[in-house]
């Protein structure tokens, strides 16, 4: 008996939490990017990961109670050429067969002056996991939430280019993760 | 013989420098599989290398305007005239048409060029995934015939100069 008053208690539990997170939002993958801007022996390239999962849970009546999660398929970075696109997956690179997600975690969204958000969680790459704070921007646009921000970070930190690709003189250990998402209620 | 003016020859001889490491690069940095420092490296040289040979083309041009050729000698037969002003006139239109293509190669593939590392030239045009495979075959095809009318016009000098052996390759000599 004790176990279905517990049983009945939980679920009326996740009920009422699902109810009170009615803010979670719906990504609209085609407008919402994530990209890595690096550069290339002095040259700014930019290239978009194809495939993400991103979960937001805003409202704007209590943007410091919100929450995000985001996952990104390393192997689907698109630099525009397959060859390339098959190189980053590697090893060397990603090693997208043994972590085929890089994720981010937020941990704390906190209000800041100018109407935007400051993000700390906890970003994890091929195995590592740091943590890191972002300011982002918070737009509506015809009922949408548009959110902006950019993340820099070092890829050698996350062991990002291994071996010969180490020299930052060819690929620059600053790297700038780039993302809009645009999610509606 | 009348000669080529001293700047018309040195602007030869360096346009034909860099035209032969520019093509060189651009066929081996081509067969490095994969991807790898030194193939980025030489992508960035053959971009250096194939900027200079537009800006060099640009001076000769300009100079090739203001000062004509010597004249071919008088005994040149009819078609030998055509045939080298014709060769002459396509090998300047794509000493200018292959680095262009090559930069807005380039460009559409959203890599744009900084000059010897340090000068960014402007980005005429956007990144265009579609674009970028044309401006490809183009850049391949133009280069090619590059080669092709080059290889034309060194043995069209070699005759001259060993079978004809009437001394026209002295024109263009230093």
């Amino acid at each position: 008996m004790k176990t279905t008053q517990r049983a009945l208690f939980a679920s009326l539990l996740v009920l009422s939490l699902a109810a009170s997170a009615a803010s979670l939002l719906k990504t609209d993958p085609a407008k919402s990017s994530v990209s890595a801007v690096f550069k290339q022996m002095n040259v700014p390239v930019e290239a978009t990961f194809k495939k993400f999962t991103i979960v937001i849970d805003y409202n704007p009546q209590t943007p410091g109670a919100a929450t995000a999660k985001v996952e990104i398929d390393t192997a689907s970075l698109d630099l525009g050429e397959a060859e390339m696109n098959q190189e980053v997956a590697k090893k060397e690179w990603f090693n997208s067969s043994q972590y085929p997600k890089a994720t981010f975690v937020s941990s704390a969204i906190k209000p800041v002056a100018g109407g935007k958000l400051s993000v700390t969680g906890k970003l994890t790459i091929k195995g590592k996991t740091v943590d890191v704070t972002f300011p982002l921007s918070v737009k509506n646009d015809a009922g949408k939430q548009v959110f902006e921000g950019a993340l820099p970070i070092k890829r050698l930190v996350f062991n990002i280019g291994e071996g010969e690709w180490k020299d930052s003189s060819m690929v620059a250990d600053d790297v700038t993760i780039k993302f809009r998402v645009t999610a509606a209620p | 013989m009348p000669r080529y003016t001293t700047t018309a020859i040195l602007l030869h001889w360096l346009s034909a420098l860099l035209i032969v490491c520019a093509f060189a690069l651009g066929w081996i940095m081509t067969d490095i599989p994969g991807l790898s420092p030194t193939k980025l490296k030489y992508y960035s040289w053959h971009k250096w290398l194939g900027v200079t040979v537009f800006a060099v083309a640009c001076a000769r041009a300009l100079w090739r305007l203001s000062h004509l050729p010597p004249p071919l000698p008088a005994s040149t037969p009819g078609w030998q005239r055509k045939a080298s002003n014709g060769v002459h006139l396509l090998l300047y239109v794509l000493i200018f048409a292959v680095p262009v293509s090559g930069y807005l190669y380039t460009l559409a593939a959203g890599v744009p060029v900084l000059y010897l590392g340090l000068f960014q030239l402007p980005a005429l045009i956007a990144p265009n995934p579609e674009l970028k495979p044309l401006l490809k075959g183009v850049h391949y095809v133009m280069t090619m015939s590059l080669a092709g009318l080059v290889a034309l016009h060194v043995l069209a000098a070699l005759k001259h100069q060993f079978i004809d052996r009437d001394g026209l390759l002295k024109r263009m000599l230093p």
